[in-house]
């Protein structure tokens, strides 16, 4: 039952709910001095991680259909990592830029979350159902499989969101945040290359 | 111009809030209760004084009071306070208060400075319609309420170039922080909207975790500032300028030559300077609050 490759495809479900959450959380954080703490910020940021990880499983679901391998899901979390990353760098001049072209602060935050949040959190959308696919071998236990993938995974979230808003903020930069969480899905990658290698 | 027009549509920002500790009509009779995007706005009557209240779990307090009796008697201690930034700024052409609450602040301004020209910024648009409806506030061509978050609103004046000689900071709940409103980066952004000669008075809390992280903030953002308590209020109110902060003496003479005009608004200016802290002390080698580290509410509940 607990495989090294079972193991590594949860630890990459939990992960990728992790650092989701945790992401959406500081996503207030980083547009707020731009776009202010108003309930339309939040819901431009809400509206952009439903809509990425939509598209996330889209894309995941299809993927898994074409030789599904640890190997592939460790390269997501490493592209993952280098989608997230300029946002430690880029965010300041990338709002600033949003700021002067559109006036109207609910489309500039929206405009500002699709492009700073939306191509990482893709990448994290297409885990869930890419995972299913590398544990599901027969079709009765699919269910108990993808229900087992999603409890881990939504305790990832859990826990990125309580760790993000009750500790990180209050002991670390936000940028440094950012930063562990992309060191994080760094660890996923090896985590589930590693995976691939275990017998 | 602006994407930030009056009563706007653009929703926007600011929680107004004012932390005040007055048992005034805190228990009076709820005459209106209105649930907005940002919070539930109470008005309560006990008597003859009305209040703007934010309903929270843990405590009711008054946003804004005003005495029917005496409508020009500012009932809460720390909006008493607020005017003590006129013996920093006597003269203000210009004005923007941050949080309207019951607008009691700024119609005492536009009644004793009829000159100024006086801009509002509120986050919540029904605490703009309830402080027309029962605290008799008017929006004019010299009193304008832009419906907006101040950090939104600051960084659009930037580029107007719209400056102020007078920036009223007054937007902290007593249950919740606007924490992007804490930081350095905001309070320099105020900075860059006040005139040569401008100052800001700011009303936060006197006794929190919060206090040295925001002490050190504004002595980076303004450099020397002045700590003004009273001990009929635990609020606090920070006053800081652009130009170094008058004198003793000048000010001593301009609570003076104001003491007769804020007779009926109830502010004894002449004791404000008593208790002026131009030395306030705090751990300087506490972190200032910035855009990347500002946990204003997890910090003040630390105390």
């Amino acid at each position: 039952m607990f495989h090294a490759r079972t193991i590594a495809v949860h630890a990459a479900a939990f992960g990728g709910g992790f650092v989701i959450m945790s992401l959406e959380l500081l996503g207030g954080r980083v547009l707020a001095p731009w776009f202010g703490g108003s309930i339309h910020v939040w819901g431009s940021i809400i509206t952009v991680f439903m809509v990425s990880l939509a598209a996330g499983y889209l894309i995941g679901g299809r993927l898994s259909l074409r030789r599904p391998s640890l190997d592939k899901l460790a390269g997501a979390f490493l592209c993952a990592a280098v989608l997230l990353y300029p946002l430690v760098h880029l965010a300041e001049p990338a709002m600033r830029w949003i700021f002067d072209a559109i006036e109207d602060p609910r489309y500039g935050s929206l405009a500002a979350s699709l492009a700073l949040f939306a191509p990482p959190t893709v990448l994290l959308g297409m885990v869930s159902p890419y995972a299913v696919r590398l544990l599901v071998r027969t079709a009765p236990e699919s269910g108990r499989v993808a229900g087992t993938l999603y409890f881990v995974s939504t305790l990832g979230s859990a826990a990125g969101t309580l760790g993000t808003s009750f500790y990180f903020v209050l002991w670390f930069d936000v940028d440094t945040i950012l930063t562990g969480l992309v060191a994080a899905l760094a660890i996923l990658a090896a985590i589930a290359f590693a995976g691939g290698r275990a017998r | 111009m602006s994407a930030i027009r009056r009563h706007g549509t653009t929703a926007a920002s600011l929680v107004c809030l004012a932390a005040c500790v007055g048992a005034t009509c805190a228990h009076g009779q709820v005459i209106h209760r209105e649930p907005s995007l940002y919070q539930t706005v109470l008005v309560r009557e006990r008597g003859a004084t009305v209040c703007l209240q934010f309903e929270a779990r843990s405590d009711v307090r008054n946003q804004s009071c005003v005495d029917r009796r005496r409508p020009r008697r500012l009932v809460l201690p720390y909006t008493r306070m607020l005017l003590g930034a006129l013996l920093l700024m006597p003269d203000p052409e210009t004005i923007l208060v941050i949080g309207l609450g019951g607008g009691v602040l700024p119609n005492a301004f536009a009644e004793l400075l009829p000159d100024a020209r006086i801009d509002v910024v509120e986050i919540d648009p029904v605490v703009v319609s309830v402080a027309e409806r029962f605290f008799g506030f008017r929006a004019t061509e010299r009193m304008r309420v832009f419906v907006s978050d101040a950090r939104v609103f600051t960084r659009r004046a930037q580029g107007r170039e719209t400056r102020y000689d007078l920036v009223v900071l007054d937007a902290f709940g007593s249950e919740y922080i606007p924490e992007h409103l804490t930081t350095v980066e905001y309070f320099r952004e105020t900075r860059s909207l006040l005139t040569e000669r401008g100052v800001v008075a700011a009303n936060t809390f006197q006794d929190s975790g919060l206090r040295d992280h925001e002490s050190e903030t504004w002595f980076q953002a303004f450099g020397p500032f002045i700590d003004f308590t009273r001990d009929v209020s635990l609020n606090r109110i920070v006053l800081a300028s652009v130009a170094p902060l008058a004198d003793p003496s000048t000010v001593a003479e301009r609570a003076r030559t104001w003491h007769r005009r804020m007779e009926p608004y109830g502010v004894s200016i002449v004791d404000f300077p008593k208790t002026f802290d131009r030395n306030p002390r705090w751990d300087r080698t506490i972190e200032a609050l910035t855009d990347q580290y500002a946990p204003a509410n997890l910090l003040r509940s630390r105390r």
